[in-house]
């Protein structure tokens, strides 16, 4: 039976879907990310390896609109053509230090000392990994390292693995973010175990960067759909036939993903539901 | 006896001839280097800023002079 009719809503003025509109973009620019309580509008965070020159990575980093940029604590070339820091300081892009190439707790936290001294940030990307063929993290030596940089106030964004109980006692240890891995660096393979990701991020109180393995900008953009804060990755970008084009893809596909990801998505169902009414289909 | 012209050190696995007394800052501003952005380490332990006038360099030492790499 039809539903009885009833009264129409009143058309909405112009200055009534004015303010719609502006709600809704509000909403989208009113969400930012917030780690250790420090703000960021982009929830893309880049990463600087892979770029074939400076000149490059700058308009990458420009375009994926990030704010924050991982770096490596290398030895001094007085050889390399550019400066990094100079390319950060001009792009306003706060680095954020890692301890990439650490395969012991001990090295890592010398890593993660060194960082601080050289930009006089507390903020450190913890990356201890287990062998060079799969780059995995090693969870013991990720603890260890972890418990001692927290004791020693770092803010510690520590790259996991994709463990929820891993994720779990790095939370507890006091680390400012979990970044679980969606497959090995570099790999582009994307997210491989979805459903772990979905569980780290209903459990943790601290937010979840989806680090390492975004092949594309699909990946990234089911990485916000399961409900990461964030998605961090450089490959992806760097290694692009074109950089700067899939810099530019990359951030509209957190954006994107994060959208779908608050607007809520339809349920999975395995047969058709009609969008259309059957009703009113006239006999033919 | 008169102390050695120069004692010798290693800066990121290069040997290196420096004065007797040389400081980590003056080793630094040697390579020609700025302080922002640059973090050193001396037979493996950090060096803070804060230190670099007064820790010297003894023969026999490792410096490792690092500064921030593309990476992560």
């Amino acid at each position: 039976m039809a539903e009885p009719l009833r009264e129409a809503p009143a058309p909405a003025g112009p200055d009534e879907a004015d303010e719609r509109v502006e709600a809704d973009e509000l909403d989208e620019l009113d969400d930012p990310l917030v780690i250790a309580g420090r703000t960021f509008r982009s929830r893309l965070i880049m990463g600087t390896g892979g770029a074939p020159n400076l000149e490059e990575l700058e308009r990458a980093l420009i375009a994926s609109g990030t704010e924050l940029t991982t770096v490596a604590l290398r030895r001094v070339d007085p050889t390399a053509p550019g400066s990094l820091f100079e390319v950060l300081r001009r792009t306003g892009i706060e680095p954020l230090p890692n301890t990439a190439g650490c395969f012991t707790a001990r090295d890592a936290v010398r890593t993660a000392q060194l960082g601080r001294e050289a930009l006089e940030t507390d903020w450190v990307k913890l990356e201890v990994i287990a062998d060079e063929r799969t780059l995995l993290p090693d969870p013991v030596e990720l603890l260890d390292a972890a418990e001692q940089l927290v004791d020693d106030g770092f803010v510690v964004l520590a790259y996991t693995n994709d463990d929820p109980v891993l994720a779990r006692r790095l939370e507890d240890l006091g680390v400012a973010a979990v970044m679980p891995l969606g497959s090995p660096i570099g790999s582009g393979m994307g997210i491989r175990n979805p459903a772990n990701i979905a569980m780290i991020r209903e459990a943790a109180r601290v937010p979840v960067v989806l680090d390492a393995g975004i092949g594309t900008a699909s990946d990234a953009a089911l990485a916000m759909e399961l409900g990461c804060d964030a998605v961090l990755l450089a490959t992806a970008v760097t290694r692009a036939r074109h950089p700067v084009r899939m810099a530019r893809a990359m951030r509209h596909a957190v954006e994107a993903g994060r959208l779908a990801r608050l607007a809520g998505r339809i349920p999975r169902r395995l047969y058709a539901q009609a969008s259309t009414s059957f009703e009113g289909m006239p006999e033919l | 006896m008169t102390a050695p012209a120069t004692v010798r050190v290693t800066v990121n696995g290069e040997p290196r001839d420096v004065a007797p007394g040389t400081t980590v800052a003056a080793l630094v501003r040697d390579m020609g280097l700025e302080a922002r952005g640059v973090a050193v380490a001396v037979d493996g332990e950090v060096v803070p800023k804060r230190r670099w006038g007064e820790r010297t360099l003894a023969g026999g030492e490792h410096v490792e002079v690092l500064t921030i790499a593309q990476g992560g």
